[in-house]
């Protein structure tokens, strides 16, 4: 088990506002895990939390059997990488610039990005397929551009573990299969991904395994084929749902 | 050169263009100090000074303060809007000390260090100011790269392998110790910690590797010209300040109108 969640339970100061409770569940290394379940089940929280943003105030988070708030700053910069909803990023930086900033958590702190930053960076902008762009300004950049480019820096990171909150939102679904052939590239280089998505094609055709969340809790969780099924989706999002299958493709239907 | 790169140093961790060092009650809790002494302890060069830097950091301490107490908005907007509190009661607080200053020697005094100049500068003061200067500026330079990561959000930052808090509090205090005490020896000279980072960015790329030493350069250049047009325009000396700010607002304003026809396009 590469990460492991023990009894987490999170709620938001100082409103008081319970948002996991009495939360485990494990995630395998080289795994691919979709978190999946209603607007506000607290599906971003718990991304934060695993990335140690966010600090739950019962229960404790293992990575890689060492409890996370042992592992300095960097060393989990190193660990893993946040590919975040939006980012808003205020100045016009280029591609490259931008994305070498991934390189951050390598850098001592009073060291410069050096040629194997740049390389990597190049190579990183290369695998989201912007390389051919990688001196324009950001400011440039269409929305699933702008994702692509959030991918290319957390790649950047060489992270073992990505972390994704609903990548493929706000996405045509040329750029939503891109972005999904990538996470497969990343997954057969042996990364470990966890991401929340409000898509359940995109857990389905990506996932080993799903979580469905529901107030705060796990309401189940297991093998994609398993739990991505009519009745459990209903219970989740709390409306009847239906599954279909299309050329070999199993698609969630609202009725 | 000061100016210029703490400027830079708030724009980036504001992430905002539109910010600059007088922000956190900095350069109006300055000048509040220094108008104090003044009035009220003669007019003596290390008093004004040191009063100077004190309210400095005085404003700041405030307005970080203030901004723990709101309730409401992010961090940022938070600490935005107590600056703007702070310096708004500093503002009127010169503002009741000019009314009672003496007209005939105190408060032309106050409107000139107000107003902002070098020529009080001589050398022995400088290097009074020197070191404080020099640290911030030092930090501030060596660490100028992972000012990018401050631009960034929070959780970015923080998932990049930064401590957005402390490294942005580190640099923080260096921008404002070096401003506050180039304030407490020329005044307030305004507009240069806006507008210098702004033409750095245009001559040398958004990157602070590149940038905030660019900013610095261009800050002492754009210094040094305003002081040498300050003395040679007229027979008397033009307070630096009222310079800076013409020259910078105009300055700014030709940024901004040809920044909006470069999107149009």
């Amino acid at each position: 088990m590469l990460i492991s969640f023990r009894k987490v339970t999170f709620s938001y100061q100082p409103l008081n506002k319970r948002v996991l409770h009495n939360l485990s569940f494990g995630i395998d290394q080289g795994s691919v895990t979709a978190i999946l379940g209603p607007n506000g089940v607290g599906k971003t929280t718990l991304l934060y939390i695993t990335l140690g943003w966010l600090k739950p105030q019962e229960g404790e988070i293992f990575l890689d059997n060492r409890p996370l708030h042992n592992y300095s700053q960097r060393e989990r910069g190193r660990w893993m990488s946040l590919v975040p909803q939006k980012e808003h990023i205020p100045f016009e930086y280029s591609l490259t610039e931008y994305v070498m900033l991934g390189r951050a958590p390598y850098l001592k702190p009073l060291e410069m990005p050096g040629k194997e930053d740049y390389r990597i960076a190049v190579d990183s902008l290369e695998a989201v397929g912007l390389k051919k762009i990688r001196d324009k300004s950001i400011t440039a950049l269409s929305g699933g551009e702008r994702q692509l480019l959030l991918m290319a820096r957390a790649l950047a990171q060489q992270p073992q573990i990505l972390l994704l909150d609903e990548p493929t939102s706000h996405l045509d679904l040329k750029n939503k299969k891109r972005i999904i052939s990538i996470l497969k590239d990343q997954v057969l280089r042996g990364v470990t991904v966890l991401l929340t998505t409000h898509e359940p094609e995109v857990a389905s055709s990506l996932a080993d395994k799903l979580v469905l969340m529901r107030e705060g809790q796990v309401l189940t969780e297991g093998p994609a084929d398993e739990v991505f099924t009519g009745d459990l989706l209903s219970e989740t999002y709390g409306l009847k749902v239906r599954i279909v299958e299309i050329e070999g493709k199993r698609v969630a239907l609202w009725i | 050169m000061s100016l210029g790169a703490s400027g830079m140093v708030f724009q980036m961790i504001f992430a905002n263009p539109l910010v600059e060092p007088g922000f956190l009650g900095v350069s109006q809790g300055a000048a509040f100090g220094a108008s104090l002494s003044i009035i009220f302890l003669g007019n003596n060069a290390w008093l004004v000074q040191g009063f100077a830097a004190l309210f400095a950091f005085l404003g700041l301490a405030f307005s970080y303060l203030l901004a723990h107490k709101i309730r409401f908005g992010g961090w940022i907007l938070r600490l935005i809007l107590a600056g703007i509190s702070v310096s708004a009661l500093f503002a009127a607080g010169i503002g009741i000390l000019k009314y009672i200053a003496d007209p005939l020697n105190q408060l032309p005094e106050i409107t000139f260090w107000l107003l902002g100049g070098l020529w009080g500068v001589t050398w022995s003061r400088l290097f009074t100011i020197l070191p404080i200067v020099l640290a911030g500026l030092v930090i501030i330079s060596l660490r100028r790269w992972r000012l990018n990561l401050l631009a960034l959000s929070d959780e970015t930052a923080f998932s990049l392998g930064a401590a957005p808090a402390q490294e942005r509090a580190l640099l923080l205090a260096s921008a404002v110790a070096s401003t506050a005490a180039v304030i407490s020896v020329c005044g307030v000279v305004s507009w240069i910690g806006l507008i210098v980072p702004h033409l750095a960015r245009r001559s040398f790329g958004v990157n602070t590797r590149f940038s905030l030493p660019g900013a610095m350069l261009i800050g002492a250049i754009f210094t040094v010209l305003c002081d040498d047009c300050a003395r040679t325009l007229l027979a008397a000396e033009v307070p630096l300040g009222i310079l800076t700010s013409l020259i910078g607002a105009t300055f700014f304003l030709i940024l901004m109108i040809s920044k909006s026809r470069r999107i149009q396009e």
